[in-house]
């Protein structure tokens, strides 16, 4: 074979490195039962294409052909361990072994499915929610431990170790890889959709500057959240995808240069990306049009009349703080109870505004949560009251750890007539 | 595959779960194949520890936990896996007043 075709060989099998090797690892857990003995076979497989393409050509049906032999070869290898162990006598190693290549030219099917249930495996709630996310991004997303470390500003060793020990879990207790029955599927898609939220989140609020990695974990969760919906088309998996196209399509307008936070008023609504708003709309429209929507399809919904809008003083309050009753409805909480009086006051005035908060902080529940300080100080600012404002402001900055928020709030003390 | 359903119970409760309900539950699994063994304890104050220390047996009397949840007894299961091993966990009569820890079994690593 000429060089020039043993170049395109080789980068075509590169490509479907690229493109392909996590559904193809998902496919030889099913098979292998196992995940370091699937990324083991994955290894192989790709060494034997390597080896084989070249020469023979590229098969009609690459991904499968490669499940094939990365299962022959662990297969093969487990053979070989065994006659080492002397465990010929175990009945249940040596059937596990022997059903397999009685139909050499049987191609195993490589399914989408079994990324799916590899979801559901990495996100099982036997597994700490820490080690859920990081094992989700390692197995299902295949980023390097380094990767998912620097993301999360953990140490690797302690991220690696996180992840052994779920894999360890997964094996010892044996927590099988499917799909959960419908009976359960409710319960466990909310432990996945979580995660997938926590990843996006991660990629989200973090500062802009600081690690490039992040708004790749974005892009993850919102890859990861299409491949459910394609296999899961349940409401709060669109109302999910919907909220973070949503926030994605404000992301260049969230920040200056310098990483300075800019509020949802004073950003530039001509540069948000108008396609990932309407996706993101239609999808929350399919939600809420369903009978079993969730609190990610109205949040969605909240920012789908953000999103929409031409300015802050024409957005429609109204139908704002009626999302967030149904919101509180479906699951209370005193922030979400904030988000509301935040909405209030745009409807009905500062003062409005003023008197949900100062009811939800004399409940003592948002006592140490910044941003009720911070809304309060707003408000009280707006208001003409700026000794009063100015008080509330160093409770908030007093409660802010992270160093854009920080400075926002600094230099609105600074604004302020004494 | 078996695992080890261990029932945690704190003092107030110890109780709270009669002994007719937790046989009752014991039955319906081991109708079905899947009970191996079980039982109740008594209470932490009969506990006896045992140890070995350089070739001499120590005995002592405990332990105790006065007010945390201790031990109250076991069931041994047979489980498809660790869902099936959960929706069988949470069927115990007293998971409703305590906690059921779910512990894989292992077989010895002897060499045949």
């Amino acid at each position: 074979m000429p060089a020039a075709e043993i170049a395109r060989v080789r980068a075509e099998i590169d490509k479907l490195y690229r493109k392909d090797s996590r559904r193809i690892f998902a496919t030889l857990i099913r098979l292998l039962g196992d995940f370091d003995r699937a990324e083991e076979a994955l290894a192989d497989a790709f060494r034997a294409a390597m080896e084989k393409w070249p020469a023979e050509g590229i098969p009609q049906n690459p991904g499968s052909w490669l499940v094939s032999a990365g299962r022959f070869k662990s297969i093969d290898k487990q053979r070989r361990e065994k006659r080492f162990d002397h465990l010929e006598d175990r009945p249940d190693v040596a059937e596990s072994l022997t059903d397999d290549s009685a139909a050499p030219d049987a191609l195993p099917e490589l399914l989408e499915d079994d990324r799916l249930r590899l979801v559901f495996t990495c996100c099982h709630p036997a597994i700490a929610p820490d080690a859920q996310v990081a094992l989700t991004l390692r197995e299902v997303c295949g980023l390097t431990t380094e990767e998912i470390a620097a993301a999360f500003l953990t140490p690797a060793p302690t991220l690696a170790q996180r992840i052994v020990r779920a894999k360890n879990k997964i094996r010892d207790a044996n927590i099988p890889f499917e799909v959960p029955a419908r009976e359960q599927l409710a319960g466990r898609l909310d432990s996945v959709l979580r995660v997938v939220y926590l990843v996006f989140n991660e990629g989200y609020m973090a500062s802009s500057g600081e690690a490039p990695t992040r708004a790749d974990l974005s892009g993850e969760a919102i890859r990861l959240c299409r491949l459910i919906l394609e296999l899961l088309p349940e409401p709060e998996v669109r109302g999910l995808l919907a909220l973070m196209l949503l926030h994605e399509s404000r992301r260049e307008t969230r920040h200056t240069a310098s990483g300075e936070v800019i509020l949802l008023d004073d950003q530039d609504r001509s540069r948000w990306n108008r396609a990932l708003i309407a996706e993101g709309a239609e999808l929350v429209r399919a939600a809420l049009s369903s009978q079993n929507f969730g609190p990610y399809s109205v949040q969605a919904a909240i920012a789908a009349v953000h999103a929409e809008s031409p300015s802050s003083g024409e957005t429609d309050w109204n139908e704002i703080v009626g999302l967030y009753d149904l919101l509180l409805r479906i699951t209370p909480s005193p922030v979400i109870e904030l988000n509301r009086g935040v909405a209030v006051a745009m409807r009905d005035g500062f003062d409005a505004g003023l008197a949900e908060v100062d009811r939800l902080l004399a409940a003592g529940k948002l006592s140490s949560y910044s941003l009720a300080h911070a809304a309060r100080a707003d408000f009280l600012r707006r208001l003409g009251r700026h000794g009063e404002a100015r008080q509330s402001y160093a409770r908030a900055i007093e409660l802010t750890a992270q160093g854009p928020a920080r400075r926002f709030l600094e230099r609105r003390v600074a604004e302020l007539t004494t | 595959m078996k695992y080890l359903c261990l029932v945690y119970l704190a003092p107030d409760v110890w109780d709270a779960c009669s002994d007719s309900d937790c046989a009752a539950y014991g039955d319906t699994l081991r109708n079905r194949g899947q009970l191996l063994g079980g039982t109740p304890l008594h209470r932490t104050d009969t506990a006896t520890t045992v140890r070995v220390r350089n070739g001499e047996v120590s005995v002592t009397d405990g332990p105790f936990a006065e007010t945390k949840e201790a031990l109250s007894g076991f069931y041994l299961i047979d489980a498809r896996d660790l869902n099936e091993a959960i929706q069988i966990a949470s069927k115990i009569p007293p998971a409703r007043y305590g906690s059921i820890e779910v512990r894989p079994t292992r077989e010895l690593a002897i060499a045949p």
